[in-house]
């Protein structure tokens, strides 16, 4: 085992006082967060899988959207590292009451708060409150805009099977619009050298689709034949009134873009991963998700050690 | 211990260096000290099969590298090797204005009733061997530590003590000492640095 190991020192001066997005990390940056992440996953096969790193920090996860997996993530990173943390949500808080966001951070933040997580659905949410308070904020997931820790999380699972992304080809398939998932994974894919190619149905992508500097695609077969990595994306069925409003049936779009074994024979080289919840049998079958080129349950795992880096590298002494 | 203050093989070697550094050991002392260090631990043990060598990031690595070699060469025994690196549980964090940089950490073996043998290049305050005690009591619950060094260079700050010392070496706080090793540094040989501060200006 000896030879294998790297003991390199790279001399990378990670400046951020948060994460709100991919725009602001630089290339090296994203790269620094993703080799740091190694070592905090190691941490997870411990015997006892906790450090005390963190144990004079105090964290808050201000989740004004539901969220189940992140939330979780989030946390269990967090008491992982050692930190104590307090958790808050819309439904049970003085939201309810008509308390604005800003009063609500306001408040929390005078009880010595060092980092607050925030999931919010309007974009920017992130930045504005960082003008309110002084704490760290990572954001995780302001409406459709960013999702950071998620694309990291994404870029260290795919970099598990490539471990150089440069030049790469990288699919990511179904509702572009509607996801929080997408405009990081492109930032940060783009940054790190990949290609990468959004497939979906022209109702289903944003506007501002263009701009992204990804390529766009209406074709599902052709797309599977370029891509490495295909990432399907969740049909959110909850953001369309009758549900089918986009498309003109889930059947439809299950068979013009739902990834099926057909295509795991035809295509023998890509690797599948999703964000999750998969709805089973629309974005992909069953089949698929549980197949062996199914990378979807190390993304969870990972997630968690992403995040931990992510905590430990804005958890430093240079906040101001 | 040997000190070759002005032995003539270093005297290249001391022009690429500050003005003020001078060495403490040369290569053929340090490999008498591995060596050394290949017998002592194996001394006490009926069964070396327990014994557990790790190093710590980053000097003791090699340095404990070295000491396996040693062992396989001159006993024909294969130890279990780890590497240890201590940030997590490090206690000046709050004190530094960059988190310091996480290295790999990887014991590939139980740590259940083992003998295991700490390995660093330097024994100063003794806080990063507490905290590398800390670090290996959440990886299991080991029979034994003990803990081995290059240069004991005294100013302990906790109650902590070698078990294997290469040279006891006594410093002034604003002196450095430096453990250089072949893989890193081209050489192996052992500095002290008076005033680092001062040569910079």
């Amino acid at each position: 085992m000896s030879e294998e190991l790297e003991l390199k020192d790279t001399d990378h001066e990670f400046a951020h006082k948060h994460l709100l997005g991919l725009t602001d990390y630089s290339k090296e940056d994203i790269q620094y967060v993703l080799e740091q992440a190694k070592y905090f996953r190691e941490i997870l096969d411990r015997p006892v899988p906790k450090v005390p790193t963190l144990r004079d920090k105090t964290i808050v996860n201000l989740f004004y959207e539901d969220s189940t997996r992140t939330k979780l993530s989030f946390e269990l990173a967090q008491k992982r590292m050692g930190a104590d943390v307090v958790n808050f949500s819309k439904g049970s808080s003085s939201v309810q009451k008509g308390e604005s966001l800003k009063d609500t951070i306001r408040n929390i933040s005078s009880m010595k708060i060092d980092m607050v997580v925030v999931r919010h659905k309007s974009p920017g949410v992130p930045h504005f409150l960082t003008r309110c308070v002084d704490a760290a904020i990572i954001n995780a997931g302001d409406g459709a805009h960013e999702h950071p820790t998620q694309a990291l999380l994404d870029m260290f699972t795919m970099q598990q099977v490539y471990p150089n992304l440069e030049g790469r080809n990288i699919a990511i398939i179904g509702d572009i619009a509607h996801s929080r998932v997408v405009r990081s994974n492109v930032i940060g894919l783009l940054k790190l050298g990949a290609n990468v190619t959004l497939c979906g149905p022209k109702t289903m992508m944003p506007a501002y689709v263009h701009e992204l500097g990804a390529e766009v695609s209406h074709n599902l077969e052709e797309t599977l034949g370029w891509c490495d990595i295909a990432m399907a994306l969740r049909i959110q069925l909850e953001r369309q009134e009758n549900g089918t409003e986009l498309f003109p049936s889930i059947r439809e779009y299950h068979q013009l873009f739902g990834i099926t074994e057909r295509h795991l024979e035809k295509y023998p080289d890509f690797t599948i991963m999703h964000p999750g919840p998969v709805n089973r049998g629309v974005e992909m079958d069953s089949a698929v998700a549980d197949s062996d080129r199914s990378i979807i349950l190390s993304q969870v795992t990972n997630g968690v050690a992403v995040r931990m880096a992510i905590l430990y590298l804005l958890s430093g002494g240079s906040r101001v | 211990m040997c000190h070759s203050l002005n032995s003539s093989s270093c005297e290249d070697r001391i022009k690429l260096l500050p003005l003020n550094s001078v060495k403490i050991m040369s290569a053929e002392d340090l490999s008498r000290t591995y060596l050394r260090f290949a017998h002592q631990f194996l001394e006490p043990h009926d069964d070396p099969q327990r014994l557990a060598l790790i190093g710590m990031q980053t000097r003791g690595v090699y340095m404990g590298k070295r000491i396996v070699e040693l062992i396989e060469q001159e006993f024909g025994l294969q130890l279990d090797f780890g590497v240890l690196d201590v940030t997590f549980y490090r206690d000046d964090f709050r004190t530094k204005l960059k988190m310091p940089e996480v290295k790999v950490t990887e014991i590939p073996f139980d740590l259940y009733e083992r003998d295991v043998i700490l390995i660093d290049d330097v024994l100063y305050t003794g806080r990063t061997v507490r905290s590398a005690m800390d670090a290996l009591m959440d990886y299991g619950r080991p029979s034994s530590i003990k803990f081995c060094c290059m240069v004991d260079r005294g100013h302990r700050e906790l109650p902590i003590c070698a078990d294997y010392v290469g040279t006891k070496l006594p410093t002034h706080v604003k002196e450095e000492v430096s453990v250089k090793v072949k893989e890193l540094d081209d050489e192996d040989a052992v500095y002290i640095v008076k005033n680092p501060d001062e040569e910079e200006q």
